[in-house]
């Protein structure tokens, strides 16, 4: 039976997308030193682990969907997913193989499960999905995992309460953990933590309030699923509601899990980033 | 605590992308969403007036982009993430466009960013 071993979450900022190439310099960089210096452990796990296949919680921010249809919930079920440069020019990487088989049977299960998801046998992957994994497979080294995209609107209102995520990623959970092949499965969640790009209020970080959800995420997420996306927004920023995204990667994952590394910094363009590594218990 | 009691209250300086922003910045957010392709992009800067026009952009998103303000796009109804997209155009970062939101210099908004974290 496939298995979720466990999970990763990391903002996923096209900045970073930029800087990744050049991460060999830039670890001196008095400006990337502190975010770029998290990742090495983060690598090590993800190298003992040796996951089969990736499942990336992420949003797409207007590259593969526009407003004139805008999916919930939409997951990809391709045998190949491509980037592009989203028109300011993030660099296109190699194509992410994905597992069209157990696509299907997640969301089979998901339907059956109440989630009536949109399905997508085309679908380009933007910064939210490509820069995660730029970062925790370094040099584009991920030609041997592959990926399943989950993709969830945070773009036009209403979003999809944080409550709801987090039931989404207990049924995907519930999915992976009835697939007959023998998978190691990591999950991603990615965005965030606090930022704010629009409005007079762009810039808007909230140290603690980041703070409380890196470490509530691991022993009490039911609670900050709790939070209404309007209260997200009110102490996360606008765009920190991403934070989503991170409910539905932990939803995926067990009730304990062991926390292998976590980082927090302020800021890489206008946002404070997190990272966590999460091992499943047995 | 009833967590929904206080959804309703605005949020200073904070925009909701919803269904009626939406409807309202159709045109200019599918005007900034052509901009992912790099011809669209080109066909943009060598004749503006006529690719607005296209895309039937009204007279308050027309404006906001002859003058480049950000603030004045999220007004007629633009969601910043297509509108980084326009930005990207004319090689502006998150941080200009942050900038130019707050009114202030962008070393003084990359300072204030920092701040937060102390």
């Amino acid at each position: 039976m496939a298995r979720v071993i466990g999970g990763l979450t990391t903002s996923h900022i096209p900045a970073i997308g930029n800087a990744v190439p050049r991460e060999k310099e830039l670890v001196n960089d008095p400006y990337w030193k502190e975010f770029f210096a998290a990742y090495p452990p983060a690598r090590a796990w993800v190298d003992r682990v040796r996951p089969d296949v990736v499942v990336v919680i992420y949003n797409d921010h207007g590259l593969n969907f526009f407003l004139d249809k805008m999916p919930t919930f939409a997951i990809g079920a391709a045998f190949e997913y491509k980037n592009a440069d989203e028109g300011w020019g993030i660099p296109t990487i190699p194509p992410f193989q994905g597992d069209p088989e157990l696509s299907w049977h997640i969301i089979e299960s998901l339907v059956g499960d109440e989630f009536d998801v949109t399905t997508c046998q085309e679908m380009l992957v933007d910064h939210g999905f490509t820069v995660p994994m730029s970062l925790f497979w370094p040099n584009n080294s991920y030609s041997n995992v592959r990926t399943v995209p989950v993709q969830i609107n945070t773009v036009q209102h209403p979003l999809p309460s944080p409550m709801r995520c987090f039931r989404l990623g207990q049924a995907i959970g519930r999915a992976i953990e009835s697939y007959p092949k023998d998978l190691k499965v990591v999950v991603l969640g990615t965005g965030g933590l606090s930022h704010q790009l629009d409005g007079e209020r762009a810039g808007f970080i909230n140290k603690k309030f980041d703070l409380m959800c890196l470490d509530k995420i691991v022993s009490d997420p039911e609670a900050l699923a709790r939070y209404s996306i309007h209260e997200l927004v009110r102490e996360a920023g606008a765009q920190g509601a991403e934070f989503i995204l991170w409910l539905a990667m932990r939803g995926v994952l067990h009730r304990n899990v062991t926390r292998i590394h976590s980082s927090y910094h302020v800021a890489i363009s206008n946002t404070a980033t997190g990272m966590l590594v999460l091992e499943n218990a047995a | 605590m009833n967590v929904g009691a206080h959804d309703e209250l605005p949020i200073p300086g904070t925009y909701i992308f919803d269904g009626k922003a939406a409807m309202k910045g159709y045109a200019l957010n599918k005007m900034c969403y052509s901009f992912n392709e790099a011809r669209n992009r080109e066909e943009f800067l060598k004749d503006e007036d006529a690719y607005c026009r296209k895309y039937g952009l009204n007279e308050e998103q027309r404006k906001a982009i002859r003058e480049r303000n950000v603030l004045a796009m999220i007004h007629a109804g633009g969601c910043i993430y297509y509108l980084a997209k326009f930005a990207g155009i004319f090689g502006l970062t998150v941080q200009d466009v942050g900038a130019q939101q707050r009114g202030m210099p962008v070393e003084d908004f990359k300072k204030m960013l920092q701040a937060q974290g102390d």
